[in-house]
C-alpha cells in the first residue's frame, strides 16, 4: 500500500516537473508546478509530516504559485519564442542529465545504505505541536530572523512596484 | 515489502533538483527560471523531512519550514524585480536583459 | 464492519445529502430574497416552488453546452472541475454530530477525523483560487480577466482576517482536529450558559466571530463583496464565457464555499452540535416542539382554509408534522438526531444571515473592498489575536 502511494505520487511529481521545464506558455509551467507541490504535499503526509504537509499546500501551493499566476497574467506573457538551439546543447543534454542523475543517485545509495523503510505511521512526531514547540523553544532565533525577512520582503516589494510620486 | 526504503525518497528528490537545473540551464523565459528555483527548493524539502523521518526527529520539519518562509519572500520581491524589468525594457527573455544601458 | 465499507457509507450519505441540500438552499435564497423584496419568488413548479430546483437542473443539463473557439480549452474546461473539486473536498472534515454505531462499530459523524482539520480547510480554501483566476485567464475576454484577477486578489487578501480569526479560538480549543475543538466547547456555565466559544471565558471570541463572518463573506465572494461577478459591472465577471453544465459547477462551489462557512462558523464560535441549553432543561425535545407547533399551525389554517384545496392539504401536512414529532420523541432516534438537528439549526441559521445580507446591503467597489481588508480587518484580526493570547497566558 505504502509503496503504491509513494509509485503513483512520485510519478505525478516527475511528469509535472518535467511538464515545468519542457512547456513553452509560463502558465502550463506554472500549473504543472502546483501539481509537483500536491504531489510532494501528499508525500509529506506518508513521511509523517502533517503540519508541513498542509503548510506547503498553503504557503507555497496556496500562496507563492497564485502570485506567480498573477504576475504571468499581468504581464500577458506569451508562449516563449524558442531561438538559436545549439547543436552540442541538443547533443549533449539528456545524456549529461541523465549522467549527473545517476552520479546523484550513486552518491545517495553509497552513502546512506539504511534499511529504513517509510511506513505510514512511522513517524509522528511531526504534528502541529511538535513542530510548534520546536519553533518557539530551539528554534526561537531563526524564527523571529524570518519574521523580520519577510517584513523587508514586504517593504521591497511595495517600494519596487509602487508608482513614482512626481 | 511493507514500506517504501528511505533511498527512493532521496532519488525522487535528486530527480527533481536535477530537473529544476535543467530548467534553470536551459529555459530563457525569466519567470520559467524563476519557477525552476522554486522546484529546487522543493527537491530540498523533500530531503528534509526525508532525513527527519529516518532519524526520528522534527528539526527536518522545521529547516523545511524557514527555507518556505525564504521562498516565499525571495518570490515577493522576485517577482517585483521581474514586473520593473518588464516596465522598462519591455522584455522576458534574459537574453535581452544583457546590457545595464536600457 | 470493515473500515473501508463504513466510509464508503458515510461518503454516499453525505454526497446524497449535500447535493440536495445544494439545491434546495438555492430555492431558499431566492424564496427569502424574493419576500425581503415584497414578491414572491418561485411559485409555479410545483407547490410553492419546491420543484423549480429540478427545473433548473434540467434546464442547466440540456441547455448548449458551447465551447467557444478562441478559449484555452485546458484550462477552459480544468477551472470549474477545480472549483467544484475543492469546494466539495473541504465539507469532508466537518464533524455533523456525534458518535453514532452503525453496524456494530462506533463511529464519528464525521467523514475524515483529521487531526490538522483546521488546517486542511485553510488549504482547500487556498487552493479554491485557482478555478476563478483560471476561468477568467482561459476565457480569453477582458471582462473574464479582470473579473477572475480582481476576485482572485480578493479572496487572498482576505484569507490572512480569515486564518488569524480562525487561530483566535484555536487558543481556546488547544487543538487542530475540528471534533476536539466541538468538544472543548461542551459543558454550561451556571448550568444554562453554553461553553461555546463566543461566550467561553477567558476571552469570549466575539469580534473572532464578527472578523470570521466578513471575511467568510468575502471568500464566498458574496454581497457585499460580490463585485468581481456581478452583472452590472462586468458582464458576469469570471464566468462570462461558460455556459450550461460548467456554469452549474461554479454555482455548486459557490453555495458549497457557503455551506462551509458557515459549518466552519458553526463549529468554531458556536459550539459545533453542542445543545443550547442542558439536556436537564429539556434541550432534546426542542426539534420535536417545533414540529408540534408547525402542525398546529397547519391545523388552525386548515380549519379555515383560504382555498378549497387547503381543506385537505394542510390538515394533511398537520398529520405528517405530529407523526414527526412523535418520532422525535424515540430514545434511540433522539441520541443520533439531536447533535444533528442543533448543528443544522445553527448552520441554516447562519445560512439565513448570509441570503438576508443578500438582501439588504448594497456591494463595495473594488477599492473600497481592498482598503477595508488591508487597513481594517487585518489589523483588527492581529489585535484580537493577541488580545486573545494576552488574556489565554495570564488566565489559564
Amino acid at each position: 500500500m505504502d509503496v503504491i502511494l509513494f509509485l503513483a505520487f512520485a510519478a505525478i511529481a516527475v511528469v509535472c516537473a518535467v511538464n515545468v521545464v519542457v512547456q513553452t506558455h509560463p502558465i502550463s509551467s506554472a500549473l504543472s508546478l502546483v501539481g509537483v507541490m500536491g504531489a510532494l504535499a501528499m508525500l509529506y503526509l506518508s513521511l509523517g509530516a502533517e503540519f508541513i504537509a498542509m503548510a506547503q499546500v498553503i504557503v507555497y501551493a496556496g500562496a507563492i504559485m497564485v502570485l506567480f499566476i498573477f504576475v504571468i497574467m499581468l504581464l500577458n506573457a506569451g508562449a516563449e519564442v524558442k531561438r538559436g538551439k545549439s547543436l552540442a546543447a541538443q547533443l549533449l543534454g539528456v545524456p549529461v542529465f541523465f549522467g549527473l542523475l545517476s552520479l546523484l543517485s550513486f552518491a545517495v545509495l553509497r552513502l546512506f545504505p539504511h534499511a529504513a523503510t517509510v511506513h505510514l505511521g512511522g513517524f509522528t512526531g511531526g504534528s502541529a505541536r511538535d513542530v510548534g514547540h520546536a519553533l518557539f523553544t530551539r528554534y526561537l532565533l531563526p524564527f523571529e530572523v524570518t519574521s523580520l525577512l519577510i517584513l523587508i520582503a514586504i517593504i521591497g516589494a511595495v517600494v519596487l512596484a509602487m508608482k513614482e510620486m512626481d | 515489502m511493507t514500506g517504501v526504503p528511505v533511498s527512493w525518497y532521496l532519488i525522487l528528490s535528486a530527480v527533481l533538483f536535477v530537473l529544476g537545473v535543467a530548467g534553470f540551464l536551459f529555459r530563457r523565459n525569466i519567470i520559467t527560471l524563476f519557477m525552476s528555483i522554486e522546484l529546487m527548493l522543493n527537491a530540498v524539502n523533500l530531503s528534509f523531512v526525508t532525513f527527519s523521518y529516518e532519524h526520528k526527529q522534527v528539526d527536518g520539519h522545521l529547516f523545511t519550514f524557514f527555507v518556505m518562509v525564504v521562498a516565499a519572500a525571495e518570490a515577493a520581491v522576485g517577482l517585483a524585480i521581474i514586473l520593473t524589468v518588464f516596465k522598462n525594457r519591455n522584455t522576458l527573455n534574459v537574453d535581452d536583459v544583457n546590457s545595464m544601458k536600457l | 464492519m470493515n473500515y473501508y465499507l463504513l466510509t464508503v457509507i458515510k461518503a454516499s450519505v453525505l454526497a446524497a445529502i449535500l447535493m440536495t441540500t445544494l439545491a434546495y438552499l438555492q430555492w431558499i435564497e431566492r424564496k427569502v430574497i424574493a419576500h425581503i423584496q415584497a414578491r414572491i419568488g418561485p411559485s409555479r413548479v410545483g407547490p410553492h416552488g419546491l420543484l423549480q430546483p429540478l427545473a433548473d437542473v434540467i434546464k442547466l443539463i440540456t441547455k448548449e453546452d458551447l465551447l467557444p473557439p478562441y478559449v484555452n480549452k485546458f484550462f477552459y474546461l480544468l477551472a470549474p472541475f477545480l472549483a467544484v473539486t475543492m469546494a466539495l473536498l473541504s465539507i469532508s472534515v466537518i464533524p455533523f454530530g456525534g458518535e453514532v454505531e452503525i453496524g456494530g462499530q462506533t463511529t464519528w459523524m464525521q467523514m475524515a477525523d483529521l487531526n490538522i482539520g483546521v488546517l486542511f480547510i485553510l488549504a482547500v480554501s487556498s487552493l479554491g483560487v485557482y478555478g476563478i483566476a483560471l476561468a477568467g485567464w482561459a476565457s480569453n475576454n477582458k471582462y473574464s480577466l479582470l473579473g477572475g484577477l480582481r476576485s482572485s486578489a480578493q479572496l487572498i487578501s482576505y484569507e490572512l482576517p480569515l486564518s488569524l480569526a480562525v487561530a483566535a479560538p484555536l487558543l481556546l480549543a488547544n487543538t487542530l482536529s475540528l471534533r476536539e475543538i466541538v468538544q472543548a466547547q461542551g459543558g454550561f456555565y451556571f448550568g444554562i450558559l453554553p461553553r461555546w466559544h463566543i461566550f467561553q471565558g477567558p476571552m469570549p471570541q466575539f469580534f473572532s466571530f464578527v472578523i470570521f463572518l466578513i471575511a467568510g463573506f468575502a471568500e464566498t465572494n458574496r454581497v457585499p463583496f460580490d463585485l468581481p461577478e456581478a452583472e452590472t459591472e462586468l458582464v458576469a465577471g469570471f464566468h462570462t464565457e461558460y455556459s450550461s453544465m460548467k456554469f452549474a459547477a461554479f454555482f455548486m462551489a459557490e453555495y458549497a464555499n457557503m455551506i462551509t462557512v458557515a459549518s466552519m462558523t458553526t463549529i468554531l464560535f458556536l459550539g459545533g452540535w453542542m445543545p443550547l441549553f442542558p439536556v436537564g432543561l429539556g434541550s432534546n425535545y426542542v426539534a420535536s416542539a417545533l414540529l408540534a407547533f408547525a402542525g398546529a399551525i397547519c391545523l388552525y389554517h386548515g380549519l379555515h382554509p383560504a382555498r378549497r384545496l387547503d381543506r385537505i392539504t394542510l390538515p394533511v401536512f398537520a398529520v405528517l408534522f405530529f407523526g414527526l414529532a412523535a418520532v422525535l420523541l424515540i430514545p434511540a432516534v433522539v441520541s443520533i438526531f439531536m447533535p444533528v438537528f442543533w448543528f443544522c439549526a445553527k448552520t441554516g441559521f447562519l445560512l439565513f444571515v448570509f441570503i438576508w445580507i443578500r438582501g439588504t446591503l448594497p456591494r463595495f467597489r473594488y477599492d473600497q473592498l481592498m482598503n477595508f481588508a488591508w487597513k481594517f480587518l487585518f489589523p483588527a484580526a492581529v489585535l484580537n489575536l493577541l488580545v486573545t493570547g494576552l488574556m489565554v497566558a495570564l488566565f489559564s
